[in-house]
Parts: structure tokens; sequence; C-alpha cells
């Protein structure tokens, strides 16, 4: 739980939704629209692992009937939370709709290296495209920090932007919204190379675009190009948001949730409302958000099922592949020592090796853990062999009020489930807990260690919480003694 | 809180009526072990600024955190508190008085507020509060806390809480000059003195880390979780913590590195500062500034944990939520480095930092700024019942035995049967009997038959005694509950007994080896009517269908039916005398529901006599009946029936004349 990306489509809807209706911290220089933003024409096409790729392009051609518009023009690109898509050619502009058709077939589904991660693209968005006059991109960005929020705004926004933090003008919003700054002071600050005509109508929607993002709780938003065309007597403008970039905060969904819903419904985007009997019927008046994974980071079926566990109780369970047929493999308690011992073992340099982030913490039950053992045990047996073998550290802070043993119970369990495994992948496991009973925590697993004839070492308290990092990867020599129950 | 105190509202009353429950001369009642404490006096001088915490603080623990509040009592106790630092709980969604709490081996009551202003006007010496508050609602609770000038720090414990509101509440704080500690923190501690919330773990660790007594090394460290590793490496390397806080693992903590590690520097008592960084963030460089500009001139040791995520491929967000870099200036490897750079003691990785503290310790010692105190007794600690229990170093009879059902674990148990095999091998109502009545699965027959019974004793028409009671108590406007117990109450010898008394007749003189004949010659002589035969309406040429239906169905699958044999030979007798003395249902169910009992296998003999002699053939008319009963006021509320009120002339008032005579007190009635 944190402030997470979201997809561009997701964030152009709650932009479309909102900025007619979040209510104005003071009032613009123009006087409040009489109508609501009609839907956007957002297309989110998505393909599934071993999608049928001419039936979803059908579908979606069926869902969106606005893509076969006589003459229209479109932008094609893949919304997976990639930056800078026009570097890597990921990005289809001023096309018809068949070439965009084209331009997708080509690519749904395929494995692509940006920048230095491979993915697989499955998921794109369709926009008309907009042509619009030169001088007319802009560059917003708002961001989050301690003292309030920034607005960074330049005139020259686009593409090639360039270093914006040097460029752009900056104005700090406070946490105090009754310190908002006024209309002058929005236009003197961040308009100051802006022709005065369009003042008014930039400021207004500056204003509301803050609007947006304070009152859907956003923590980070980027528009970039934002294209405004006023109005011949510069009352209104057309505002498009080309492309977006956007993170919510999570932990604010009991706050938020209804409102980022509302603008993903689909009678907000203007889709037919299809009811079946098996519709689940969510809890606001669209789908909940949903917090993708980034790009090249699709989840595997065991992280899906540990984050599906780990929704579903009060304890907090982790787990991140990072390198499947990695050596060292981590089983680690809690938040804090977790990123210890990735530390570690990257400082041993084996950063490369790395196999997985995790971590269980916030008193799991016996069941919960075994689970959570269980899967890291199968993802670390289900890779090839190494010929120098592999390394799993069982390891963790002093904890707080866990139960140490309980929980190593089911450690124990999984160890067993798998022990012949473990010694044919000579597999050196290392031990190191503290906590509330931890004295039996350790004797019960160093007692199935020795049963099970595992390579095992275990360590108490003595032993600096990643101190057996060390010993397991670089062979150095410790004088505290493995603990003896 | 005087007045409001009851005696043995837990355990150890409980224990004292146990089988060892003698009584001593001198026994104390458990009021007698309660202590009551008066305000602590306030310190000569109010304290300096950079004290946030002193052996007299008192606070207020916001929501209920029985297990939080207990550990902090017992940290008080160890390190020799004259008073506890709770002053009171606040726990808005209320309702009890007091809390009781163990201070060391006896016991300590806290109040509990249900608002907050009540609890502020009674506690004037409180100026801070541990609010346990959820993420949703600690926003408000901490506000609305913040309106009282006595408070002068919060810790906020919840994790997940809205960047947006975090900012809000820190903005607040910063002008109004309280210090937040966290959200999502475990809270901090100062040894000797007072520990927030859980900070610090269970009393041995407590103890293992000398958290009883101050020492010299004071740390700030986003994770909780690693503070209790700092304790530990702390307590290892020097003479201890001095004051330990763990400012929380989200993007806007309410106080951050700088501010502790300046109360820190302020504090002449403390002489090595100790701080755990991480990626994300640009906090740690407020530390660095403050070093730099000389602010900060005591030595500190510091790292930064996350040196991990530059040389991962992706980005991970780790367990924190603040813990993400933005920047290359965020990055765990940037902070290490310019904390070197800036004269800080920086380890080569964090396994290496017990090692230099320990060197700086060292250095201190030999140049005299740290002295080493003589280390005092190690107290010892109260164990928890509980938790004594867990580790399996205690034990005590229990009061109540349970052999039915057990919903301690994964999945509820009936007699041993998993929940959801109850209902994968849909064994139905009758098999749930089995379970729970008789602690095994009958034979599929078996459990059919008790369906069976329930069936036919659901219900009787509504001019039965019973279903009158439930119909005249419903109508009298009562729920539901009071009507059914109105019904069920009217079951006894006369009304639904006939079940009970026809299975012991029939029994007893079945097994004394009465003939049939001789059996309704000796209840004829004895002037008794015999249980289970006859019917107003059904004779032998017009015979009752629901006898029929049980008696095809026990034949066709019982193993014996020689209760029912008996019973119908008795019939052919008393039919002989009178046609319609046939037998009833209720003593068809009864005799056959005693075959059952003795030879379906399921039952020893005396298992079977013993469960008849419990009642259980009452037990099945009660419980089906029950159903006839809520159907009856169910039936009554749906058609809105006002109150019942009988006819006068409908009742036959015969009344004694009182000045008739002195013979006229009792009323005879012949009718």
């Amino acid at each position: 739980m944190s402030a997470k990306s979201i997809l561009e489509a997701d964030g152009k809807a709650i932009l479309n939704y909102h900025l007619t209706r979040a209510p104005v911290i003071k009032p613009t220089p123009l006087p409040p629209t009489a109508t609501h933003n009609p839907s956007p024409k957002l297309a989110s096409i998505y393909f599934p692992e071993d999608a049928d790729i001419k039936g979803v392009l059908d579908e979606a051609e069926a869902k969106y009937p606005w893509l076969h518009a006589p003459g229209a023009k479109f932008v094609a690109k893949p919304d997976q939370l990639i930056k800078r898509r026009g570097k890597s050619g990921l990005l289809a502009l001023n096309k018809t709709w068949a070439e965009a058709r084209q331009w997708i077939a080509e690519r749904a589904g395929k494995l692509q290296r940006v920048e230095t991660v491979d993915g697989y693209l499955r998921n794109f968005l369709v926009e008309p495209f907009v042509p619009h006059p030169q001088g007319t991109e802009y560059y917003i960005n708002i961001n989050s920090v301690r003292e309030g929020d920034w607005i960074l705004f330049t005139h020259e926004g686009g593409v090639d932007v360039g270093d914006v933090d040097a460029k752009a003008e900056k104005l700090l919003i406070p946490v105090d919204l009754t310190e908002y700054p006024s209309n002058a002071e929005i236009a003197a600050t961040l308009l100051k190379k802006v022709p005065k005509g369009v003042h008014n109508v930039l400021v207004d929607f500056i204003s509301r675009l803050y609007a947006v993002y304070v009152d859907s709780q956003f923590t980070y938003l980027e528009i970039n190009p934002l294209v405004v065309i006023p109005n011949k007597d510069a009352t209104s403008a057309e505002v498009h948001f080309l492309d977006l970039a956007a993170k919510l905060d999570q932990t604010a969904e009991f706050e938020c949730g209804v409102k980022w819903a509302i603008a993903r419904s689909a009678t907000a985007l203007g889709l037919p409302v299809i009811t079946s009997k098996d519709t689940k019927v969510s809890i606001d008046a669209g789908p909940p958000m949903e917090f993708p994974a980034p790009f090249g980071r699709e989840m595997s079926k065991e992280e899906a099922y540990i984050a599906e566990m780990d929704a579903k109780t009060g304890a907090s369970l982790k787990l991140t592949i990072l390198n499947s047929t990695g050596r060292v493999w981590t089983l680690v308690a809690g938040g804090g020592a977790s990123v210890v011992y990735a530390d570690a073992i990257a400082s041993a340099g084996f950063a490369g090796e790395l196999a997985n982030y995790g971590e269980y913490s916030g008193a799991p039950t016996e069941t919960q853990t075994f689970h959570y053992a269980k899967t890291v045990l199968d993802l670390m047996l289900r890779a090839p062999q190494h010929p120098e073998g592999k390394v799993l550290f069982i390891g963790g802070g002093i904890a707080n009020f866990t139960n140490v043993a309980s929980t190593f119970k089911g450690v124990i369990r999984a160890l067993r489930e798998v022990a012949p495994l473990l010694n044919e992948h000579k597999v050196q496991i290392w031990v190191r807990r503290a906590g509330p009973n931890y004295q039996e925590g350790l004797k019960n697993i160093k007692a199935v260690g020795q049963e099970l004839e595992l390579n095992m070492h275990v360590y108490g308290p003595e032993m600096h919480v990643s101190g057996i990092v060390p010993l397991a990867l670089n062979g150095k020599t410790s004088d505290i003694p493995e603990f003896s129950g | 809180m005087p007045g409001v105190v009851q005696n043995g509202t837990n355990g150890t009353a409980a224990a004292a009526n146990g089988s060892n429950g003698h009584q001593r001369g001198n026994s104390l009642s458990a009021n007698d072990n309660i202590r009551r404490f008066q305000a602590p006096s306030r310190p000569m001088s109010p304290p300096a600024d950079h004290t946030l915490f002193h052996n007299k603080t008192r606070c207020f623990v916001y929501g209920l955190q029985p297990r939080a509040v207990q550990g902090m009592l017992d940290f008080d106790f160890i390190c020799k508190r004259k008073t506890p630092s709770v002053a009171g709980i606040i726990y808005t969604f209320g309702g009890q008085f007091v809390s009781k709490m163990y201070w060391g081996t006896s016991e300590t009551l806290l109040p509990v507020y249900q608002d907050v202003e009540k609890a502020m006007a009674k506690h004037s010496d409180v100026d801070t509060v541990v609010n346990f508050a959820s993420s949703r609602s600690v926003y408000q609770s901490t506000m609305e806390l913040m309106e009282y000038p006595q408070i002068r720090s919060i810790a906020i414990i919840a994790e997940g809480v809205p960047e947006r509101r975090a900012r809000e509440i820190l903005h607040v704080a910063k002008k109004k000059g309280i210090t937040i500690i966290g959200p999502a923190t475990v809270g901090g501690i100062k040894p000797g003195a007072y520990k927030i919330g859980n900070t610090g773990g269970m009393m041995d660790n407590i103890v293992a880390s000398k958290l009883y007594r101050p020492g010299s090394v004071a740390y700030v460290s986003k994770s909780g979780g690693m503070s209790n590793e700092l304790n530990n490496i702390v307590a290892q390397m020097t003479d201890g913590v001095y004051e330990g806080v763990a400012i929380g693992g989200d993007r806007y903590p309410g106080t951050t590195f700088i501010d502790h590690m300046l109360r820190f520097q302020a504090d002449p008592n403390c002489k090595i500062l100790l701080m755990l960084g991480e990626v994300g963030g640009v906090e740690e460089y407020r530390v660095i500034e403050a070093v730099k500009n000389g602010t900060i001139t005591k030595p500190i040791v510091a790292w930064a944990i996350g040196t991990v995520a530059s040389l991962l491929k992706t980005e991970v967000q780790f367990g924190h939520a603040g813990s993400f870099a933005n920047s290359q200036l965020e990055t765990a490897a940037m902070k290490n480095k310019s904390m070197k750079e800036a004269g800080i003691f920086v380890p080569d990785t964090f396994e290496d930092m017990p090692q230099v503290l320990g060197s700086v310790y060292q250095k201190l010692v030999k140049d005299g700024t740290i002295k080493r105190a003589p280390e005092p007794a190690v107290p010892k600690i109260p164990l928890d019942y509980s938790w004594a229990q867990e580790l399996g170093l205690i034990r005590k009879p229990a009061a109540f035995i349970s052999t039915i059902s057990d919903d301690r674990g994964q999945e509820l148990l009936y007699a041993g049967m998993p929940i959801s095999d109850v209902f994968k091998e849909n064994i139905g109502i009758g098999g749930v009997m089995s379970l729970l009545w008789f602690r095994r699965r009958l034979p599929e027959h078996a459990s059919r038959f008790l369906e069976m019974v329930l069936m036919l004793t659901a219900d009787h028409g509504p001019a039965v005694s019973g279903a009158m009671n439930t119909i005249i108590t419903t109508r009298a406007g009562k729920d539901l509950i009071s009507s059914l117990v109105a019904g069920l109450l009217t079951i006894g010898s006369r009304f639904g007994g006939a079940l009970d008394g026809a299975a012991e007749e029939f029994t007893k003189a079945y097994d004394k080896g009465l003939s049939p004949r001789d059996f309704v010659d000796t209840m004829r002589k004895e002037n008794k009517l015999i249980p289970g035969i006859g019917h107003r309406i059904k004779s032998r040429n017009n015979p009752d269908l629901r006898v029929e239906l049980v008696k095809d169905y026990v034949k066709k699958n019982f193993a014996s039916t020689k209760l029912l044999d008996y019973a119908l030979a008795v019939e052919s007798v008393t039919t002989s005398k009178k046609d319609n003395l046939i037998l009833n249902v209720d003593g068809c169910i009864a005799v056959c529901f005693v075959d059952l009992m003795r030879n379906c296998g399921a039952f020893s003999a005396e298992e079977a006599e013993d469960y008849l002699k419990m009642g259980v053939l009452n037990g099945l008319f009660v419980l089906g009946r029950s159903i006839g009963l809520i159907a009856h006021f169910l039936d009554q509320k749906r058609l809105r029936t006002g109150l019942y009120r009988h006819p006068w002339d409908d009742i036959t008032y015969l009344l004694p004349t009182l000045n008739a005579g002195g013979s006229e007190g009792r009323v005879e009635v012949s009718v």
C-alpha cells in the first residue's frame, strides 16, 4: 500500500470526469462550466496471454464504434507504465484505424525491450489524433513533497521537453489549502512566458487540474504535451492531455475509491452497460481501481497467489521474483529486515543471483507461513540445478510480538515436503531469527535440519540480523557460535 | 475509580473456586490485590524542550489495545517507575469504565474514556498520546487530540494513512509545536522512563537489550522492526540505549531524522547518535546539513538501507511505503556516500555497523566522555499467564470441558468432522444431530429416522397448548424468542411428554418380561393410562397415516424392531377393549427410537439407556416442535393479530364467600 502508478487510460478517465466536478479551492477566473465533459474516447485494448489477437481487436471495434468514424485519425500506443514511448518507437501517430489496428496486431503479445527492461506488450490505448497548431503544447507536472505540492509548468512542452527541472516555472502549493495562491499569483509564477491572452484559460485549467489532484488524492501527475487551444474570445479552451503519467495514493482508497470508480464506470466512459448473470456486484459505481505492475514485471502465478493471500489477511506477505534462475533465495520476516538481507546479498556481490525479494510479517498464522514458504521453495526447486548449488536465507529481525516458534512451524512443514529436492539442488540453508519464543523455533528448525540431513546453519540474536549473509556467500567466518538450543 | 470495582471479573477469581480452591485463613479477596495510583507529583520544573519523555511522563492510549498497554505497564514496573505511564485509555466505542491491568504481580485499574474532552479534563498531567486508531480514523482522532494544548507529542501507529492526511497532520502539528511520531511505526522507547506501545517487543527481549536502564546511545530509525535490532546491537556493543525513536516507514513521517537528532544533540546525557535511514525521501540530507554547519557535533553512526535497489534491473517497492527512490539523491547508496563525506561514521555494509559503533563507543569511554554507570540488578519479569501457557511452562485445570465441537482451528469441527466435510458428504440435519448429540456418525438409516421424527413432530396445529401459548404471547407483542419459549415451556409430562413416558413404560415392561396382556392389566390395576396409546379420532379401522409411515420405514430399515413389535402386541390388547386405543404417533416414535438406540450398533446397552435417561427423546420433540412454534409466531405476526383477551363467558367464576364463615377458605370444585 503506497503511491502506485496507474494506466494512462485510467488517469485520463479520472481527469475527464472530475475536471468539472472536483470542488476548486478558490474561484477561478472563468465562470464554472454549465456542462460536464463528454465521455472521453479511450479505447483500452488488453491482450491476455494466448489471446486471439484478431478476436480481441474485433471485439474492441464493436465496443468502441467511434473507431470506424469516417476519416478519423488515431494515436495508438502501449499503456503499460512505459516511459518515453516515443523514443522506443512505441507511438503510432496520425493513423487510420486500419493502420492503427495493423500496428497493434504486429506488437500485441510480443516481447519488447525498453531501455534495459524486457516485457510483453499486452495493453494498448487508442485515442483520436488531435491536430494542433504549433505553440499550443505545454508541459505540466504536479508532484507532492513534504511541504506541499509542486506545480511545474512550461510553455515548451512536447516530446523533447528536455530538463524540466531546470526550465519549468515552479509553484509550491502549501499543504494548508487556506494558503492557496490567488489567480494572479498563479499567473505571475507559472505563466510568465505565456501570452497574456490565454492566462485566464490556463489558470482556470491549472486550478481545476489541481482540484482533481487533491480531490482524487494523486501523488504525481504529469501531462506532456498538454494542448490548450483557446476559443476566439479566450473565455474557454479546448484542452487535450495527449500523454499522461500519474500515481494515486492507494492508501486513500477508502476516501477516494468511489471517485476513482465512477470516473471509470461504463456510463462515464460512454460504453454500453452490459449486465449479465455473472456480473460481479462491485462496491462502487464502477470497477475498482487497478494498479498494474511495472512494465516487464508481469506478475507470475506465484506472485499473484501471494498477493491474493496478502490481501485477505491482516498479516503482510510480499513476494517479487527478481531472477527465477538466481542462486540466492530469501525467506525473510519483516519489512526492514528483508531490505537489509537484499542489501547484504547485493553487497556480497550477488545482486545478479538474487532470485526474489519478499517478506512476511505482522504475525501470519502457521498455515499462511507454510503456503508462503512452500511457494518460495517450489520456485527455487523448479529452476534448474546449479553446479555451485543454491543458498536459502531463512532470516529475520527480532520480532516484536510474532511467536517465532509458531511461524517457524509453517516453514518447517514446507521444508519437510521438499527435503530430498533441497539436497539434490545442493541448497545451503542459513537461518537467523529472534523474538518471542525464538529458542523453541530455532531448536525445532535445527532438529529438522539434522533429521532430514539438510545443509543448515542456525543463529539467534547473538548474530547480527544479516550477519549470516557474508558467512554464506563470501566464506567469511565468525566467532559467534551457532545456536545450540 | 472507586465504586466501579467489581470482584472477580476475570481469570484470577475463577481460579479461586477451581478444584484447588481451599480457603486459607488470611486469604485476600481479588480486590485487595488491586493497586490504585494517584497522579504523580509534577516535576519541579517543566522538562527541557529536548526531553520528549521522562520517567514521570503520563500518556493516554487511544484505542483498545490491552496487550500494548500491559506491555507499557510491565516496562514501567521493571523500570521502577512509581506510577504507570498510562493514565487512561480513550476508546470511543467504549462501554467499559475501567480496564484491569497488571502492575507487577498485583493489579491496577485504568480508566476508559469515551471522549477525549473528559479524559483531558481528568488528567491534566498527560502530555502524550499513543494513537492506535486505524488508518481510516487516525486523521480525525489526531486532529481532535491536537486541539488540547496539554498535548506535546502523539505517536501514530497505523499503517496506510493517506499521504495527504499525513501531511495535513504534520502541518498542524508543526504549527502547534507538537511532536508526531509515525504514522506506520511501532513508536519509540526511552530506557528506564517510558515506552510507546509495543516498542521493544516482549519483556524478555527488553531485558536482554537492557532497556530498563538508560545508556548513552540515542537512535532514530525508519523501520520499527529494525529498531528492535538496533536495541540489540546497541546493547551488545555499548552501554545501552539512551533513547530510540522509529519515525515510521511512510513517505511523510510526522517528524523525521533531523527533529530527533537535534533533540539528542541538545540532551547532555546522550553521547552517541545512531541513525538508520532508508532508500526514498531526502530527509537524511537535513542531518548531513546539520553536521556540515556544525549544529550537530556529537559523533553519529549511520547507515541507509536499501542499497540493493540501484543494483536491481526493475523497480521494486520494498516493505515500506516510503522506500522508493524517485531520484538519484534518494538512493541508499548516494545517502551513504554523502553521509560519509560529511564525517558521519558510515560502515561499508550494514553488517559492519556493530563494529563501527563499538569502536566509536570505546573511543568515548577512553577519553572519558562516557562513564559507565554501575549495572543495576536485572529486574525480574512477571510472565504473562497466556504466554507462559503458549510456551508450555504452566498448566491449570480447565473450568469447562467440551467434547462436541471446536471453533479454534482453521475450520469448525463437529465431533471432529470439519464443516466442509459435513457439506461434502451431505450428511443432513440428522447427520449433524448424530455428531453433536451422540458424538458419532450414525448409519444413514438412523439419521434419516431422526429427521423423520423432526418432520413428524414439527407441528400439531394451533389448538395444542404449546402452540396456544406461543400464539397468545406473540399476540401480546413479544419477540420471537419470548414467544417460542412460552410454547416450549409448556412441554412436560402432559404436553409432548408422551414420548418420554411411552419409551419408559414400554421399555420397563418389556425388560421385565411382562407379556403385553400382563402389562395392560398391571397398568389398569395401578389406575395409570399407558402413554403412547390412544387417539381422539383415529382407530384401528381409520389408522393414523403418520404411524403407518414410521412403522413401514422402521420395519424396512431397522436391524431389530423388538420393542415396536411388543408395542403393537399391546395395541392389539387395548384395541380389543376400545377401537381408538391404538399405538399413537408419540408411542410409535418412542418405541422405534428405543429400538434404534439399542440395535443400530452404534451404542452399547449402557449408552443407550443413558441417553434415554438424559431425556434425548424430549430433546427430539423440543427441536421438532420449535419449527412449528416459530411458524405460529410468524403466522400471527403476518396476520397482524392484536392482543388476545379470553372472553369472560368462557370462564366459570366460582369465588368463595368470605363472610359465610371460616370453613369457606377452600373452594372445592367438582365437575
